[in-house]
């Protein structure tokens, strides 16, 4: 009747995992209870759960993004402390069965569900209001793309309740992850929470490519678009051929699991290689999938701060396509140990070194944006400078990496570990925070507290040099990545310094926090009613903060690069004589109820509960029918009350 | 249609490079579902790749030479060929309103893919019951999938036919069922491409 489920499945007997459990369902039932008590259902069911409104949308990607960091975190710390202690014969207060679940857990959450929803809540907040469109091309579909990657999320953590989470490492690479290496729940709730958030970032990826294709406003030509859009529209090119081999390889895996195939399995003429070959070939594609973003919100971070428009505008476009090409041709330098021969490895290793040259191009661009700018140092430029620093630092760590010899010494070693995360939190990390940090106004018609944005900036910075600095040492010195406990000793400072540097990465964490609290408390006193806090270039600070739902009462003409800016130089900012009605999209449950279903099916096929699975299946797809038969209803909203709007937005002072 | 404008205003060459705004929304639905069905080759892709790796792993057991019967497979090549005619002609019919046609064409398309489909089975079950199912040998896993996966895609096509029709007989043609059967018509057509790639990579090369 239920499949593998048991009461064994919640670790009564394990207090870690249960303390763990207890917090987090302690946690949600306590949010739960207060919205009920609160009395806030009906208005988050209408305004957020059932919106197809792209800010709306964008706004929980993000929300999501920095909840699952919090969980993301925690494991970090989990792992440091262990490693700061378990030296010599001490085995550290995590046994190993846990100590890989959370190194497991910790790269699957930080990269599916923190870094993509942060980077996909920032594209789809921002890229319609830069290109001058109403909303996305599918405003539902974006809705369903939101609640997928939800659905993704709630499975990873209801594995720290029910049953486990897999020991394998955030890519499962077979024999390990194979069934009979793994014959628990754990592989299995990795890979089901992957694909269903998967087809989620693949759907969403369709959307903003035929968004930035098909909707930009008059005028809007390829070579008018702001950056931050360039690099959007390469990021979701690159979903769209990335993350498909991504549900074929995990597709694959799961046969093997579930119906004896023979892909990856050692016997049956099974090859573990070409996983690792299929999951590179989106593995790699996929860094760039996060970093580009991250590019184009520096791009416009810089080019508003320095008060200039944005140096080498040509050659960003030309470097962000070429790291979308080349992205594809580098997946090998992942495991250059697989020997493949020398030749291959020297085609994949000089591939490497070649892509980190329009890296450059990018980077010399901004310096010489900010070059004789008017710099005015503003939390989201604060993140800008640093990523820039950083991020070079990682580059250059990753280039030494390409050369096949080294990566034969450096290979698997906390190095490699001490390099990833360089390019990711100096990159991605800082880059959605300076996004956050720059859009925060638009979202929400205030701005965010600037000291503690400071704060919380110079303590990630400070933080990740000092947790990753030893790492590289500690690579140099041998030490290999995931150990619960290690034998030398001499690791042992190193470590501890690590762990000092989580330590103040978790301070940058709380300031964040506080800077949220601190100014949602005090947003009257910082509400900003031009729409235009920063003395903005491009097409979304033309609107009001929070933007309406219709984004532009009358569609802009754009007449140059930087179209906010020429308006503004030639003053042709008043309310338009004529307004037309325009037809906004009506709320759809449809993402929320087919996510809801999707985690049933999900559930009861990691638990082998197939009755359930198929009930599930079924349901989703009669709920997306139903939806389907009815005709999109659509929101008119009138003439007069755009006029309102408008005048009240463009001539604040009279209303 | 600015470039249909310009052709025709000769002054208005330079009207060419400037965008005209957003696009109507069937292009914009069909553009959608363009790129959807390039995502969904590039899955095909995947398993193509793993197919051309294992397909000579066969672990001892049977090879495509010993299993593939390519009179059976011509006959699912046909029909599946023909279903696409069908399938255009239903269209023409449903944006010309001729309903009596469109149904005809439509019941045609069902037909011919549900003969795919059947046949297929057939073939699938014929081979487990000699032994070579799917978990015999990574080749028969790849097989089983690639063209599994295919045929699930032909599955989903019925289904999703079957609900046009019903919107169709329900609604009337109304311009947002006529972009769907569009993107339906663009589906069915992928899955012919998809099948001939796997006739001729598979079956034919196999069967050698």
């Amino acid at each position: 009747m239920f499949g593998k489920l048991t009461w064994q499945a919640i670790p009564f007997d394990q207090p870690i995992p249960m303390a763990a459990s207890l917090f987090v369902t302690v946690g949600i039932f306590s949010v739960l209870g207060l919205v009920t008590w609160k009395g806030w259902w009906p208005y988050l069911w209408r305004e957020w759960l059932t919106s197809v409104d792209h800010k709306r949308i964008g706004v929980m990607y993000v929300v999501l993004a920095l909840v699952l960091l919090l969980r993301g975190f925690i494991d970090a710390i989990m792992m440091r402390s262990q490693q700061a202690v378990a030296a010599g014969g001490a085995q550290g207060y995590l046994p190993p069965e846990h100590y890989d679940q959370i190194f497991s857990a910790h790269g699957t959450i930080m990269i599916f569900f923190m870094a993509m929803p942060l980077m996909i809540g920032l594209m789809n907040f921002v890229v319609p209001l830069q290109i001058g469109a109403r909303d996305v091309a599918f405003p539902v579909l974006n809705a369903i793309s939101l609640w997928l990657t939800a659905t993704g999320a709630l499975l990873v953590n209801v594995s720290l309740v029910v049953g486990n989470f897999a020991r394998t490492g955030w890519l499962a690479y077979p024999p390990l992850s194979e069934l009979r290496f793994s014959p628990d729940v754990g592989v299995d709730y990795y890979l089901w929470a992957l694909q269903i958030s998967g087809v989620g970032t693949l759907l969403a990826g369709i959307n903003m490519v035929t968004t930035i294709l098909k909707l930009r406003a008059p005028g809007m030509s390829y070579m008018r678009m702001p950056v931050f859009c360039w690099t959007a529209l390469c990021s979701n090119m690159l979903i769209i051929a990335a993350f498909p081999i991504l549900t074929a390889t995990f597709g694959m895996l799961l046969l093997d699991r579930y119906a004896g195939m023979h892909f990856f399995t050692n016997g049956g003429g099974g090859n573990m290689m070409l996983y690792i070959n299929l999951i590179w070939a989106w593995g790699h594609p996929e860094v760039y999938i996060l970093i580009l973003p991250a590019f184009g919100v520096f791009s416009e971070v810089i080019a508003t701060f320095s008060g200039k428009p944005l140096f080498g505008y040509r050659s960003m476009v030309g470097a962000t396509l070429a790291i979308c090409v080349l992205s594809f041709t580098v997946w090998l330098h992942h495991f250059f140990t697989m020997g493949a021969g020398a030749d291959v490895n020297a085609f994949f290793g000089i591939m490497s070194m070649i892509i980190a040259v329009p890296t450059g191009v990018k980077v010399f661009n901004w310096l010489f944006t900010l070059y004789r700018g008017r710099i005015r140092y503003e939390p989201p430029v604060l993140w800008a400078i640093g990523f820039m620093v950083t991020f070079v630092i990682g580059g250059l760590t990753g280039v030494l990496l390409a050369v096949p010899p080294a990566d034969f010494v450096l290979h698997n070693s906390v190095f490699l570990v001490a390099h990833f995360h360089n390019v990711i939190i100096g990159g991605v990390v800082f880059g959605g925070l300076a996004g956050v940090n720059y859009w925060f106004p638009k979202a929400f018609g205030f701005t965010l507290d600037r000291r503690l944005g400071a704060l919380s900036f110079w303590c990630w910075l400070v933080g990740f040099y000092v947790a990753f600095m030893p790492l590289y040492a500690l690579g140099l010195l041998g030490m290999t990545r995931r150990l619960q406990h290690y034998a030398v000793r001499a690791w042992q400072p190193y470590l501890i310094v690590a762990e000092v540097g989580a330590l103040i990465i978790l301070c940058g964490i709380l300031a964040i926090i506080a800077q949220l609290v601190v100014s949602i408390r005090t947003r009257e006193q910082r509400r900003d009613l031009s729409g235009d806090p920063w003395n903005g270039r491009t097409l979304e600070w033309s609107t009001a903060s929070p933007p309406p739902a219709y984004n532009f009462a009358v569609l802009p003409t754009v007449t140059s690069l930087d179209a906010f800016w020429t308006m503004k130089e030639s003053g042709v900012r008043a309310p338009a004589e004529h307004y037309e009605p325009i037809e906004v999209p009506a709320n759809s449950a449809n993402g929320f109820i087919t996510a809801f279903f999707a985690v049933i099916t999900g559930f009861s096929l990691i638990w082998h509960i197939w009755w359930l699975a198929i009930l599930g299946l079924v349901c989703a797809a009669l709920t997306l029918m139903a939806f389907g038969w009815i005709e999109r209803h659509e929101i008119e909203v009138s003439a007069e009350e755009l006029a309102a709007a408008e005048r009240a937005h463009l001539r604040p002072e009279v209303s | 249609m600015s470039a249909q404008a310009a052709a025709l205003d000769p002054g208005a060459q330079a009207a060419v490079h400037v965008h005209s705004g957003p696009a109507p929304v069937r292009i914009v639905v069909a553009y959608g579902f363009w790129i959807f069905l390039l995502s969904d080759i590039i899955l095909f892709s995947a398993l193509f790749a793993s197919y051309a790796v294992l397909h000579g792993h066969t672990a001892g057991g049977p090879s495509g030479r010993e299993l593939f019967e390519l009179r059976h497979v011509g006959v699912e090549t046909l029909s599946l060929l023909f279903s696409s005619y069908t399938c255009g002609l239903a269209l023409y019919a449903a944006e010309r309103r001729q309903l009596r046609a469109f149904y005809v064409c439509a019941a045609l398309t069902f037909a011919l893919g549900a003969t795919f489909l059947a046949l297929e089975l057939q073939e699938f079950a014929g081979l487990i019951a000699r032994g070579a199912g799917p978990s015999r040998s990574a080749f028969l896993s790849a097989f089983f999938s690639l063209v599994g996966l295919h045929g699930a895609h032909v599955t989903t096509g019925l289904l999703w036919l079957t609900f046009l029709v019903a919107q169709i007989a329900h609604r009337g043609p109304r311009d947002f069922v006529l972009r769907r059967l569009l993107c339906f018509s663009l589906f069915w057509h992928a899955l012919d491409i998809i099948w001939v790639a796997l006739l001729s990579l598979v079956y034919l090369m196999g069967a050698r």
